[in-house]
């Protein structure tokens, strides 16, 4: 009836992991009683889990990665301190098959249902907007798939109360992760929820490349386009072409765990660096999928502060181009030693570091655009600058791991992690920071508090130096990765010194919880009521905070990259138009959440055999997309009455305060 | 999900053709799709030669069988291009009637793939036997899968000709699936090629 499950499944054993599902429950119980008590149930159905609304998905995306980064940085907080009381061969509080468990989540979190919600919610509330289009291509769709994302994440939290996650590491290299090495549930889960968030994302990547190509406001050229946008296009392109590899590999190791294939196996002929090859040639396009966008965040965000047009605009484009197509070319360096020839290890070394050249082009047009600009010092541009700095180190250290002599005494080992924390944290995550705060009040309608904002920052940026650096000595002093606990008195010191700098990571992370908490409070005052707070360069900062659901009254005319700025110098900003036409909009919609809600079963019922299950979500599943397929009542239209005082509100808000 | 973009004609703005936008978009689609299949042809090419003492491709294929369900498949693109034409003249009657002779050849195509799979199974050449046949089966039958979910879309959007006539979205819709169909035919001349045809020679 259940399948493999059974009671033993739950981690009634381990004291760690029932103490977090007792908060967690306590937690969602508080949520539950919270909301059942001001009566919003209905509320947040029909306004926000049905909703095609690329704003409100944006949102819904970002408070995923918020949660989910929690998850992730507790994981990181276990691991340090486990390898900082773990020393002079003590055993630590966290038995290896826990904390093997730990590494693997943190990774999987902190790529898949962090860093990729966060650069997606971004995208999804700021691109549409940037070019003039009233939602995305596929409304639909794009709520399906944050829902399939939700689906991979609820799996992987699932895990941590039934039965268990993979101890593989985040890239589940086979035979380790194949049956005969990993017999649990864990390579399991992490198999469906990578598959289901992974398609949703695929999904996401063919919506928004539709949206920026069919979509565009009239008169806007391709090299037109801000450059976040161009940046995220990019970013899509790699998706699409990158994710339905992974979607092959996981599919592969799903045979051969299931219905005993022989793809990656030991015996009868299969082939385990197969499977590393194909993992990378998604696994190498991702970094750049989480980090292009990020890119594009600074470059808007740097302009806007500097009051500067952006330097070297085209070159930017293209050199996001070269990152984009280099990064399909460059995978094997993430297994030098693994048995390829001396020139095949020249190649791929040699590419990987040329891909230092187009970052390096973006660097000095940052560098240049704040050049004889009024820089203004807001937690956006202390991120940006901590990026530029630390991105930099992290970059150069890449190039040394690109030498394949190199790579050899160095792979594996802590100097890695380090190079790449360095590069997605330094990198990537420290754009979403500058890019929520950047457009925070456009998504909320008020602007964060900015003195937490400076502190978080700081303690981040000092955090981040602490906790890393040690482990470039740990390195070089010959620390592996993955270790449970050590038993040498060098490495000591550095392993105190990382973990306290986690705990001041913590610290700045403690400070972003209190910014949210100041600035919602304070939030009449930080109230943005002309929806350009920062007076910025593109249309987004044209629509109110938060913006009309219907985005534009009437299609903006675009005739310049900074199309915002050209039309306030031009004066033909905020203009009344004559009259108001009715407005095409889509209907929310359940099926997306049921799909959802219906393949997280589905992926359950998979990681423990229940086959029955299976069957009928994944039929519930298809009846239920079949069903909305056949829906005839799928739009409807704003009416001209309804435009135009929602616009006439917005344009006496922007005229009092120009007056003022 | 491989009928997972059909449904989104009624969404564009009016000042954009929604039907070429959707159809645009599960182009698109189709391409994540090719690469997906690139990635299984690639790792056949990798195992193909690792038979673990088991057949090899020579010792199993039958040419002769696998010609009639090519152009099983084959001919069935030709009779969807007349259901094709029949819906952009809007011919209710003609779009369902090639529609019916289409779904009847893609049936006969995976019937013989499945009789195929089962005989292969039967004599004990399953894929559990070498990671040849671990390959030959996935890829073979992924290809069988699309067709599956290709027949089951086209059944659905029989029912849909036949209930609403051919509205502009349903007969996007019926472009979409023309797109999947012509694509699959396409992904079965490569397998046809590269494992069936260099498989039967080497």
């Amino acid at each position: 009836m259940f399948g493999k499950l059974t009671l033993d499944a739950l981690p009634l054993h381990v004291p760690i992991v029932m103490g977090t599902l007792a908060v967690v429950a306590v937690l969602g119980l508080a949520l539950v009683i919270a909301i059942t008590k001001y009566g919003k149930w209905g509320y947040l159905w029909r306004e926000w889990i049905t909703s095609v609304d690329h704003k409100r998905l944006g949102v819904m995306y970002i408070i995923l990665a918020q949660v989910m980064m929690l998850r992730g940085f507790a994981d990181a907080i276990m691991m340090r301190t486990q390898l900082a009381v773990a020393t002079n061969g003590a055993e630590g509080y966290l038995p290896p098959e826990h904390y093997d468990q730990i590494f693997t989540a943190h990774g999987v979190i902190m790529i898949i249902f962090m860093a990729m919600p966060f650069m997606i919610g971004l995208m999804n509330i700021v691109l549409p907007l940037q070019i003039g289009a009233r939602d995305v291509a596929f409304p639909f769709l794009n709520n399906l798939s944050f829902w399939l994302a939700v689906a991979g994440a609820l799996l992987v939290n699932i895990s941590l109360a039934v039965g268990e996650f993979a101890k593989t590491g985040w890239v589940a290299y086979p035979p380790l992760s194949g049956i005969n090495y990993s017999p649990g549930s864990g390579v399991d889960y992490y198999i469906w929820a990578l598959q289901i968030s992974g398609i949703g994302t695929t999904l996401t990547g063919v919506n928004f490349i539709a949206t920026v190509l069919k979509m565009r406001a009239p008169g806007m050229k391709l090299m037109q386009m801000p450059i976040f946008t161009w940046a995220c296009t990019w970013a899509n392109i790699l998706i699409v072409a990158s994710f339905p590899i992974l979607t092959g590999a996981l599919a592969m190791l799903t045979l051969d765990r299931y219905l005993g294939f022989h793809f990656f196996t030991n015996d009868l002929g299969g082939n385990a660096m197969m499977y590393i090859n194909l993992f990378w040639a998604w696994g190498h396009p991702e970094v750049y999928i989480l980090v292009l966008p990020a890119f594009g965040i600074f470059s808007e965000v740097i302009s806007t502060f500097s009051g500067k047009r952006l330097f070297g605009y085209t070159s930017m484009v293209v050199a996001s181009g070269a990152i984009s197509i280099l990064g399909f070319i460059v995978w094997l360096h993430h297994f030098f030693t693994m048995g390829s020839s001396a020139d095949v290890n020249a190649f791929f070394g040699v590419t990987t570091m040329i891909i230092a050249v187009p970052t390096g082009v973006k660097l000095f047009n940052w560098l240049f655009t704040m050049y004889k600009g009024r820089v203004q010092f807001k937690p956006p541009v202390l991120w940006t600058l901590g990026f530029m700095v630390t991105f930099t180190i992290g970059g150069m250290t890449g190039v040394l791991l690109s030498v394949p002599g190199a790579d050899y005494v160095l792979h594996n080992s802590l100097f890695l992690i380090a190079h790449f924390h360095n590069t997605i944290l330094g990198g990537a995550v420290f754009g979403y920071m500058a890019g929520f705060a950047y457009w925070f009040p456009k998504a909320m309608g008020y602007k964060l508090d900015e003195k937490w904002g400076k502190r978080a920052f700081w303690f981040w940026q000092i955090g981040f130096y602490v906790a890393f650096m040690p482990l470039y000595v740990l390195g070089f002093l010959g620390m592996t990765r993955r270790m449970n606990h050590t038993d040498n008195p060098d490495w000591n010191m550095w392993l105190y010194i990382a973990c306290a700098g986690a705990f001041i990571i913590g610290l700045g992370v403690v400070s972003q919880l209190i910014q949210l908490y100041v600035s919602y409070r304070d939030r009449e005052k930080n109230r943005d009521v002309t929806g350009d707070p920062w007076n910025g360069h593109t249309l987004e900062w044209s629509t109110m905070s938060p913006p009309q659901f219907y985005n534009f009254a009437k299609d903006p005319v675009v005739s310049d990259i900074d199309a915002f700025t050209d039309m306030k110098e031009k004066g033909t900003a905020y203009q009344r138009p004559e009259k108001y036409e009715p407005i095409h909009m889509p209907c929310n919609t359940g099926a997306g959440f049921i799909m959802g809600m219906l393949l997280t079963v589905f992926g359950f019922a998979f990681v423990w055999h229940i086959w029955w299950l299976v069957v009928i979500t994944l039929l519930g599943t298809i009846a239920t997309f079949i069903k909305r397929c056949y829906d005839t009542d799928v739009d409807y239209y704003v009416q001209p009455d309804e435009i135009e005082n929602i616009e006439n509100a917005h344009l006496a808000a922007v005229q009092s305060t120009l007056k003022a | 999900m491989s009928t997972s973009v059909m449904n989104h004609d009624a969404h564009g703005h009016e000042h954009h053709d929604s039907g070429s936008t959707t159809l645009f978009g599960f182009w698109l689609y189709l391409m994540t799709d090719c690469l997906l299949f690139a990635s299984v042809f690639a790792t056949y090419a990798v195992l193909f030669m690792n038979t673990a003492g088991g057949p090899s491709g020579h010792d199993i294929f039958e040419l002769d069988y696998v010609l009639i369900e090519t152009f099983a498949l084959l001919f069935s693109s030709i009779t969807y291009g007349f259901a094709m034409i029949g819906a952009q003249r809007g011919n209710q009657r003609a779009t369902l009637l090639w529609l019916a002779v289409t779904f009847v050849l893609g049936a006969v195509f995976i019937g013989m793939e499945v009789n195929e799979f089962s005989h292969l199974i039967h004599e004990g050449f399953g894929p559990q036997r070498s990671a040849f046949l671990t390959a030959f089966f996935s890829l073979v039958g992924m290809h069988g899968l699309h067709v599956t979910a290709g027949l089951i879309w086209m059944a659905v959007l029989m029912l849909e000709v036949k209930k609403r006539g051919l509205k502009p979205r349903t007969v996007t819709r019926v472009g979409c699936l023309s797109l999947f169909w012509h694509f699959l035919d396409v992904v079965w001349i490569c397998v046809f090629t590269v494992v069936y045809l260099m498989g039967a020679v080497s």
